[in-house]
């Protein structure tokens, strides 16, 4: 048992519920308690879906617990079969599910001979994985199910008619578009900015004159899974979801994958050389359109060269998001805006030596854990000018009065704008280097402030993390905090109250503001 | 036109809130309790979202999640809990701890009855059991099996505390003044509520007292009351709306013997207040696809306001508990000549929205999975829970309800002429 207030990655059967719904005329029956369909709420108010939501539950209720299932998931499964005449029928189980043991499995080969759409169970461990291992492993099971029911279903056919001799079979498979085309995997609904960032990797990859040959799952049909493999090669944009697909295409079907994320100028440049290698295109011509592409269509390059930037020099940052967020983020603002990034981390401890190797020597120190008040206390102790992080770093941020741009997902509402805002590609970098801009205090208005003592001025705050309420400041000690401009007077009293306190000091007066503050630059 | 209430059932497949969504108002109102939710990633990630921002302001709940050693009985579930309790003693020092029992508990069967009192005991803390899961309950009906518990845990009336009056249901501390005073004014002594504001406060309850509800969801508490503490239960439709207010008034009035006085200028008063309302939704028909147990209340109430109502969704009908407000239902229709409408229980929400979609009403009152998509379609929707956190009791608070209830028809009325009210198909 552990004790939890808050979770950074939502648990297994969410992952499968975002994929199935993300695919067109796909149907999920959740074989869960009554009140556990909340996915429903989530991407009708998240997303503002327009749509239904094609999720329902086989309720698990008393009856259920004494005498099984029985035909109620069969007839659920029947009944969604006519109503909605779905192409798949995924049935997804629950944490309850995987403890009542039923044979799911059975009533999914019971249901198959009595449906038109094809039934799949998702294999998912509830107990061992969470939202995105599910999602990763759910995209690669409906891939793999509707290529290998392909392969099974032409070649007795074709046996039959003799027509087609087994190597002409797998060059049936392997038959590439005339011109150079990519699948996108791993766009999908809930996703951080994913609609967004599809537009602008389509928009890109059309500059390099490379097709789209199918975004997945986001909008596609299953049935035209089987043309999934007539493209060049996969794109796999976020390392969370996606990677197992790619995969197990290179695998079986031998298509290359760029597993890269074109976060940020560098990273950008690196995926199309990449792409460039991929498609055998003209190097030249590549990188005469990142080179325009970097110094006149975006403007964070620009933007790191300007004076604006400059004020940023050496400025403390913290990351922490999902693995790919919070890895581009760090390098974006180590290596393309000069700023000191303290600590970065991430929740995806299933990726954590990944991570790792991908901050290394980018940040001074490194953070994987799920638990929220790890990720708190180290924003505490470090204090950083600007946090970039999730939703619940922001209201950390928020109580120590450090600005924070959310970067990574789990997020609210306001997370799904409505305008035109991609994390990838050369738009994504102007977003980006609007967003570091505008969290931090700005380059002016901060020596303003310092010289002039600030404009709030009125009264000592006192939302802090610490609890311990044993300290008294005296009035004189408090009307020269007030004197401290608003943005930095936090910390102050923050690392004098420290300082009382590792003194055994009790009232805070001038002077011990005064002594503090020569420990803590001695400390320095 | 039918004259009696018609009353079905149907698959059970609808949406709504885990039971366990009761900690969220419980732990605001006891503000010395702790709410200990012993369940899955599942409902932590439940209560996560569905109460957004409460999250981040150090609420007095956290989850007991169950790890695979624990489901496989690899970890000792009493050691486990007793750890964690310590912890939150620690941190919070609380005056009771209440566990949640989920789903997860009763499929492993973990004895929480059984180990409370000796974790109690170690722990010098109370520990309140309630199984509010989605296996047997809805939404509000939480709220229920924790009252239903914490019953217990009310100290014996003395000689001198027979024939006091104790009201249950969990209402924001305003709005139990409130009520408390409308019943002062008419000479009765509320001498507590169940749940009180402070846990170390709960009402003294046992034979010769009289109890008395104020939301329509808490039949095991009344029950319980009945049965285990053996007081009495006043009957009476809920205080939603000005009539159900008065009804609810004049039913323990006359339970005291006490001729109630000034109730029909106040109620006067009161519908005279809503007059700007009540012209807008006059003559409109809504659709309650059922989700919280507040909807036959809410439905007389509507009726009253001139509304026609087509369907009545309810999780669960309690038909001995809800009889005199479904006796004023009845009696509303008849007085305002309107037909009955139906009452789905366990409602199918895929065959309510066909029916909506037959019926066209001017308002479907329904929970956010079923929101968004139905006012695509040019249907207009109010969400449901927003019924469940407002202050919707007594005189008063009238106005909270006819205010939520027309602010989607208000807003329509501003976007009208635009054209684009259809955006799906």
């Amino acid at each position: 048992m552990k004790l939890a207030y808050w979770m950074y990655a939502g648990p297994a059967h969410i992952g499968t519920l975002r994929v199935a719904s993300s695919f067109k005329n796909v149907h999920a029956i959740m074989h869960a308690p009554l009140g556990d369909d909340y996915f429903n709420v989530m991407r009708s108010m998240l997303e503002r879906e327009r749509d239904f939501t094609p999720v329902t539950a086989s309720i698990v209720d008393r009856h259920v617990l004494a005498r099984g299932s029985q035909e109620k998931v069969v007839e659920n499964i029947m009944r969604k079969d006519q109503q909605e005449n779905p192409d798949l029928i995924l049935l997804t189980p629950t944490c309850t599910s995987s403890i009542l043991q039923e044979d799911l499995q059975n009533f999914v080969e019971r249901a198959t001979s009595h449906t038109h759409s094809e039934i799949l169970l998702a294999d998912v461990n509830h107990y061992r994985v969470n939202e995105f291992q599910a999602a990763d492993r759910t995209l690669e099971q409906i891939i793999a199910f509707y290529l290998e029911k392909q392969t099974k279903d032409e070649v007795p056919s074709a046996t039959l008619r003799g027509t087609l001799g087994s190597s002409q079979q797998k060059a049936e498979v392997e038959k590439k578009t005339e011109q150079p085309s990519a699948n996108i995997l791993g766009i999908f609904t809930l996703g951080f900015h994913h609609q967004h960032d599809c537009r602008e990797i389509y928009r890109i990859l059309k500059d390099l004159g490379i097709r789209i040959n199918s975004i997945i799952p986001e909008g596609s049909l299953v049935t035209n899974l089987k043309n999934i493999t007539k493209a060049w090669f996969n794109i796999v944009p976020y390392r969370e979801i996606g990677l197992m697909a790619a995969e197990y295409l290179q695998k079986q079907y031998n298509m290359p994958y760029i597993d890269r994320t074109p976060m940020g100028l560098v990273e950008t440049a690196s995926w199309i050389r990449q792409i460039c290698t991929l498609v055998e295109g003209n190097q030249q011509e590549y990188e005469k359109y990142i080179d325009q592409q970097t110094r006149f269509v975006s403007q964070a390059a620009w933007f790191s060269r300007s004076i604006d930037c400059q004020n940023l020099t050496g400025k403390k940052a913290l990351v922490f998001g999902d693995a790919t967020h919070a890895a581009a983020m760090t390098k974006i603002l180590v290596r393309e805006m000069g700023i000191n990034v303290c600590c970065a981390g991430t929740y995806c401890q299933q990726d954590g030596d990944w991570f790792r190797e991908q901050v290394q020597g980018f940040c001074d120190q490194v953070l994987i854990t799920e638990d929220h008040t790890q990720v708190g206390n180290m924003i505490a102790k470090i204090e950083p000018a600007a946090i970039f992080g999730t939703q619940m770093e922001r209201h950390v941020g928020k109580r120590l009065d450090i600005p924070c741009g959310v970067i990574s997902a789990p997020i609210h509402i306001q997370n799904f704008p409505l305008s035109y805002r991609p994390f990838l590609g050369y738009e994504g970098t102007n977003q980006i280097a609007d967003l570091v801009y505008n969290s931090f205090t700005l380059g002016m208005e901060d020596h303003l402030l310092e010289i002039f003592g600030g404009h709030d001025v009125k009264t000592v705050i006192t939302k802090n993390l610490s609890t311990d309420q044993d300290l008294i400041w005296n009035s004189s000690a408090q009307t020269e905090l007030q004197k401290i401009p608003g943005f930095v007077r936090n910390r102050i009293k923050r690392n004098t109250e420290k300082f009382a306190r590792s003194q055994k000091i009790q009232q805070i007066t001038v002077e011990v503001m005064y002594a503090a503050k020569e420990a803590a630059e001695a400390a320095t | 036109m039918s004259t009696t209430l018609k009353f079905e059932c149907e698959t059970g497949n609808y949406h709504t809130f885990c039971p366990i969504s009761c900690v969220s108002w419980l732990y605001q109102k006891i503000s010395d309790s702790f709410f200990l939710v012993i369940g899955t990633k599942t409902c932590g990630y439940f209560l996560q979202n569905a109460l957004g921002v409460m999250i981040f302001a150090e609420p007095r709940y956290a989850m007991a999640e169950l790890e695979e050693g624990d489901i496989s009985a690899q970890l000792h579930d009493f050691d486990e809990l007793q750890r964690l309790c310590l912890q939150i003693k620690q941190d919070r020092n609380p005056s009771v701890l209440v566990w949640i029992g989920t789903c997860t508990t009763e499929i492993i069967k973990m004895d929480l009855e059984g180990m409370a009192p000796k974790i109690e005991e170690l722990i010098g803390i109370p520990v309140i059991v309630a199984r509010a899961n989605g296996l047997d309950y809805a939404f509000t009906q939480g709220e229920d099996t924790v009252l239903a518990a914490m019953a217990h845990r009310c100290p014996l009336p003395e000689e001198h505390q027979k024939q006091s009056l104790v009201l249950f249901g969990s209402l924001p501390n305003t709005v139990a003044q409130q009520l408390t005073r409308e019943l002062e004014n008419q000479g009765i002594k509320v001498s507590g509520w169940l749940p009180e504001t402070r846990y170390e406060e709960l009402p003294p309850l046992g034979p010769g007292v009289f109890v008395c509800g104020v939301h329509p969801f808490l039949s095991r508490t009344a029950t319980t009351l009945m049965r285990r503490r053996k007081c009495q239960l006043i009957g009476a439709p809920f205080p939603i709306g000005p009539d159900g207010t008065r009804a609810w008034i004049e039913k323990i009035c006359q339970v005291f013997n006490v001729q109630p006085q000034n109730l029909d200028e106040r109620e006067v008063k009161i519908w005279d207040s809503l007059k700007q309302y009540l012209t807008l939704v006059k003559s409109k028909s809504v659709f309650f696809m059922g989700d919280n147990l507040l909807e036959i209340s809410l439905a007389r109430f509507l009726i009253r306001c001139g509304m026609i109502v087509y369907e009545i969704g309810i999780p669960y009908m309690d038909k001995r508990f809800q009889a005199s407000e479904l006796k004023l239902l009845e009696k509303t229709c008849h007085e305002m000549n309107v037909s009955m409408p139906r009452i789905v229980e366990k409602p199918d929400n895929y065959n309510q929205i066909q029916r909506i979609r037959a019926l066209q009403p001017d308002l479907v009152i329904t929970g956010l999975a079923h929101s968004n998509p139905l006012e695509a379609r040019g249907i207009t929707t109010k969400w449901s829970v927003e019924f469940t956190f407002a202050q919707i009791h007594g005189f008063s608070n009238a106005r909270d309800i006819l205010e939520l209830v027309t602010r989607p028809l208000r807003r329509n009325n501003h976007l009208k002429d635009l054209g684009w009210s259809k955006l799906a198909t």
